[in-house]
């Protein structure tokens, strides 16, 4: 009786070939990618490098981002121009953990990171207090962007600010932080923000098997978050959500507190971005406040719309393609990038508004579309 | 003892110098120099062209020329003036006993005036080290002080006003008995002052100390604070009584210092103001009037920007002559190129959204995106050169601490008159009424005949158009590179927000309310602090008036 619920579920999520894939999926990142890196040997045609461990680690915490952003911009209408803050600050807090963690390697042999010996400080300021502490830099990851986030939501989703006033107002928000934490008063490292790390819970993080794990971890959390938006998307509080996207008013009128459900989600959202920020540190190895300049927030964007908005596996897609491609021109032709990425802007809003995942079925519309015609 | 390394060597004394012993060379130093001040002091009464100074200055030795030039600033005589600025420039040589002054091929001799048909080949250059620099700046200065050019002299008396040497008092004094024009009185005066207040002699300090107090300037408070200056938990100044002159004589100066302040504050936020209204203006036509976000808005000022910065070329290639008249040249075609990148967008781009902010937002931040990258691809990415034509350098002097730069008044002027322009046109034209109906209702400008998809070109053209002229003012005053634009997108969305859509009035006054309040926080609390302070500040409004400043009443308001 008790498999009941449970299966059901399970069905609700995904079909059988959904569920096949994703177990392939994990098959691929928990054991292909870990034996590929650490047991083949290097010049072996299967051997994966560890500069492929870490762009695909750095891509899956990129991909969480972009389900954030779906799930409030392609569920629930709401577009955030702010989403790189609270994956900054998430960084931030694990950045303040891996600084404590240097203890006396740093560049002064101090007790002290090495951006306060410089600074001359004696003591940590307040906003360190227990940053020594792994359960204390987790409770931060989790807790900061959400405390932030639902007391922005609150204040303006109460205002019933929306729309591109909302989107504006978050990347002022961003802009704000950004501007904040370049100051070296603030505690954060100023410009240079955070890096150097040498170990994480005590074991050493240039290691392969260390990044291997990082990138195992980052891995599981990628499919946790895909199941739990999945889970959302397809519960009754994912069908107000659409709601609300497709008319607000209405869902008011029958007598839902729209403000409710988009502060959770707005929340949720946050924490993920969090969450995905506190393993991409570890894996990158650098924390500065350019995380947080409006630039950054708004390709966050651009991805869920490359990939498709609501649609799950589209963000992650989208994430996966844009960043694939950055990489990729940034090393062949820097030049090029940004018309590349500034045309991808264009082409994706005018012609492809479903998406990459949506241009097979936005193709066939038209096809027939034309044919009945 | 012996001396630094700007001793020429002087071959005829050789022999006789080597014969005396070390100590003897000390003692004729010392008499000499004490020698030199004798004739310094005697020579001043008598204002006549001292000789044997200037030898002393080609000839002597480290302290011997510094005596030699109080002596000839003492002197205040013309051709004293001629040798120090001979030796500043480099231009003053020794051909043996001779003294000569080498201008342009020219050689003339310092003591006696007359012209040599040719320069001796034996010429050698008197090299001036730095601490005969300073003595020499200082010297020249003070013998400025009593040219018969006005603006020598003011500009004489305001390098003094910085910090000038007790040694020139007597001269200074002179110049003051001679001076007719009272600002210049006015700054000798405190110059005056500011010597005395350091001599040994009670009475005078006393009375130095009172004179400052009408006074308002930064160096009188510092010369001040100098007097009440505490070492170790002690004062400095032993006299009770000059202390609390000295305190009295603060509070007054201090007193005017804080006006000057307040103008000048008042002006940096008049100033910042227009700045954002007119980086805003353009961009309250297209989201304001037309709803469209426009996230290309900084690269239509970057392009505004580069568009004077060619046209400034062209001049500086063709035109040197008439370079000073480059900036207003290059406003017509920084508002055209604009325009035309901004329609070609608006017909490109843009039309098909319409409706759709959020994706009309992506795809002109991509745009912005390319804009960005196709100007570094044909300027490059380094900052380029703009230079300010010589009617818009230096600036005017409202108080002692206050100076008013004319790049600042010039661009204050020049919003004004745009936003004149921008508000007769959307009032008093046919496309004004146009562009007002369609905001107002689309679909009933359409049935009534209005051709609404020109009339979306031409208010887009023109919004892109304000900001190209935003892009010319700005490169007067800025950097001007690639990332120009990104710089002040949020700052002119804040403003356009804060204001209210659909309203220029709103523009204005949220641009210079902005401007006021970044400004007096900065003062208290640092520039980028006080930006931090004012977008919460924003966010926080606009939780509470979601709609701005000034919100539009009516049906508009729903769409």
């Amino acid at each position: 009786m008790r498999a009941g619920p449970i299966a059901s579920t399970l069905a609700r999520l995904y079909g059988t070939r959904g569920w096949v894939s994703l177990g392939l999926c994990a098959l691929l990142l928990f054991v292909l990618v870990p034996l590929g890196n650490l047991v083949t040997p290097a010049d072996s045609a299967v051997h994966i490098s560890t500069y492929w461990v870490t762009l695909i680690g750095k891509i899956m915490c990129y991909a969480m981002v972009a389900l954030a952003m779906d799930l409030i911009w392609g569920y629930c209408g709401i577009l955030s121009l702010g989403h790189g803050l609270f994956f900054a600050l998430g960084g931030y807090a694990m950045g303040m953990y891996l600084m404590r963690q240097i203890g006396r390697e740093g560049q002064y042999k101090m007790d002290m990171p090495d951006f306060m010996v410089f600074l001359d400080w004696k003591e940590f300021p307040w906003q360190w207090w227990n940053s020594d502490q792994f359960w204390w830099a987790m409770l931060l990851v989790i807790a900061v962007p959400a405390l932030l986030a639902f007391v922005f939501g609150f204040f303006a989703f109460r205002s019933r600010i929306k729309g591109v006033y909302f989107s504006i107002i978050t990347q002022a928000l961003t802009y704000a932080a950004m501007l904040l934490f370049f100051r070296n008063e603030t505690g954060f490292g100023g410009n240079n923000g955070f890096t150097d790390f040498k170990r994480i819970a005590g074991i050493a993080i240039t290691t392969p098997q260390t990044r291997v794990a990082l990138f195992a971890i980052t891995g599981a959390a990628l499919i946790a978050t895909l199941l739990l938006a999945r889970y959302i998307v397809t519960s009754k509080l994912g069908r107000i959500l659409a709601a609300i996207r497709d008319a607000e008013s209405r869902v008011m009128f029958c007598g839902y507190n729209t403000v409710n459900y988009k502060l959770f989600i707005w929340t949720l959202s946050a924490v993920i971005c969090g969450i995905a920020g506190a393993l991409y540190v570890p894996q990158v190895g650098i924390i500065n406040p350019g995380e947080m300049s409006p630039a950054n927030s708004i390709e966050i964007a651009i991805w869920v719309a490359v990939g498709g908005r609501g649609t799950l596996v589209g963000a992650i897609v989208g994430a996966g393609v844009v960043n694939g491609a950055k990489s990729f021109f940034t090393q062949a032709a820097p030049e090029y990038w940004l018309y590349v990425l500034g045309l991808l802007f264009i082409a994706v809003t005018l012609f492809m508004p479903r998406g990459i995942v949506g241009l097979y079925a936005q193709l066939r519309d038209k096809w027939t579309g034309r044919a009945v015609a | 003892m012996k001396g630094p390394g700007f001793i020429r060597p002087r071959e005829a004394e050789g022999a006789v110098q080597a014969a005396l012993s070390s100590r003897q060379k000390v003692k004729m130093r010392i008499v000499s120099i004490l020698l030199l001040l004798m004739i310094a002091l005697l020579a001043r009464p008598a204002a006549a062209f001292d000789a044997n100074a200037v030898s002393a200055l080609v000839f002597g030795d480290g302290e011997e020329q510094v005596a030699a030039i109080a002596a000839l600033v003492a002197d205040g005589d013309a051709r004293a003036a001629k040798v120090l600025e001979a030796l500043a420039q480099g231009e003053l040589k020794s051909s043996g006993k001779r003294i000569l002054i080498v201008r342009g091929g020219t050689a003339t001799d310092a003591l006696s005036g007359e012209v040599l048909p040719a320069v001796p080949a034996d010429s050698e250059e008197i090299i001036a080290n730095n601490r005969l620099r300073r003595e020499l700046a200082g010297g020249i200065a003070a013998l400025k002080l009593v040219s018969p050019d006005r603006n020598t002299r003011l500009a004489a008396a305001k390098e003094l006003s910085g910090g000038a040497d007790a040694a020139m008092l007597p001269l200074v004094t002179k110049a003051l008995d001679r001076e007719g024009d009272p600002a210049i009185k006015a700054m000798l005066e405190m110059i005056v002052a500011a010597m005395e207040i350091k001599s040994s002699d009670r009475e005078l300090r006393f009375a130095a100390i009172r004179r400052l107090a009408s006074s308002g300037s930064r160096e009188t408070k510092t010369l001040l604070l100098g007097v009440l200056e505490k070492k170790d938990g002690a004062w400095v100044e032993t006299d009770a009584d000059l202390r609390a002159e000295a305190e009295k004589s603060l509070r007054a100066v201090e007193g005017k210092l804080v006006w000057g302040e307040r103008v000048g504050l008042a002006f940096a936020g008049i100033s910042l103001g227009s700045i954002l209204l007119l980086a805003a203006l353009g961009l309250a036509i297209t989201y304001g009037l037309m709803g469209v976000i426009n996230m290309a808005h900084g690269e239509l000022i970057m392009i505004g920007a580069y568009t004077t910065y060619f046209v400034q070329n062209l001049f500086k290639l063709h035109a040197p002559g008439a370079f000073d008249w480059y900036l207003l040249c290059a406003v017509p075609p920084a508002f055209i190129v604009a325009a035309c990148v901004g329609m070609l967008l608006e017909r490109g781009v843009i039309r098909f959204l319409y409706g759709r902010p959020l994706e009309t937002l992506l795809a002109t931040w991509g745009i912005s995106l390319v804009l960005i990258q196709a100007v570094r691809t044909v300027f490059g990415a380094q900052n380029v050169q703009v230079e300010n034509p010589a009617w818009m350098s230096g600036g005017v002097e409202i108080l002692s601490n206050v100076v008013l730069p004319y790049s600042r008044i010039v661009i204050v002027a020049f919003v004004a008159v745009v936003l004149v322009c921008m508000w007769l046109l959307l009032t008093h034209t046919r496309l004004g009424l146009f562009v007002r109906g369609v905001t107002q209702n689309r679909a009933m400008a359409s049935c009534v005949g209005v051709p609404t998809g020109r009339v979306d070109t031409m208010a887009f053209g023109l919004g892109c158009g304000i900001a190209g002229l935003a892009g010319c003012a700005l490169s007067q005053i800025g950097n001007v590179g690639p990332d120009l634009g990104q710089s002040y997108i949020v700052d002119s969305f804040m403003v356009v927000v804060l204001g209210g859509v659909g309203q220029l009035a709103g523009t204005v006054y949220a641009a210079l309310g902005l401007g006021f309040a970044n400004k007096l926080l900065e003062s208290w609390s640092g520039a980028v602090l006080a930006k931090i302070v004012v977008l919460a500040f924003i966010i926080i409004f606009i939780q509470k008036r979601p709609q701005g400043l000034f919100a539009l009443k009516g049906r508009s308001v729903e769409t």
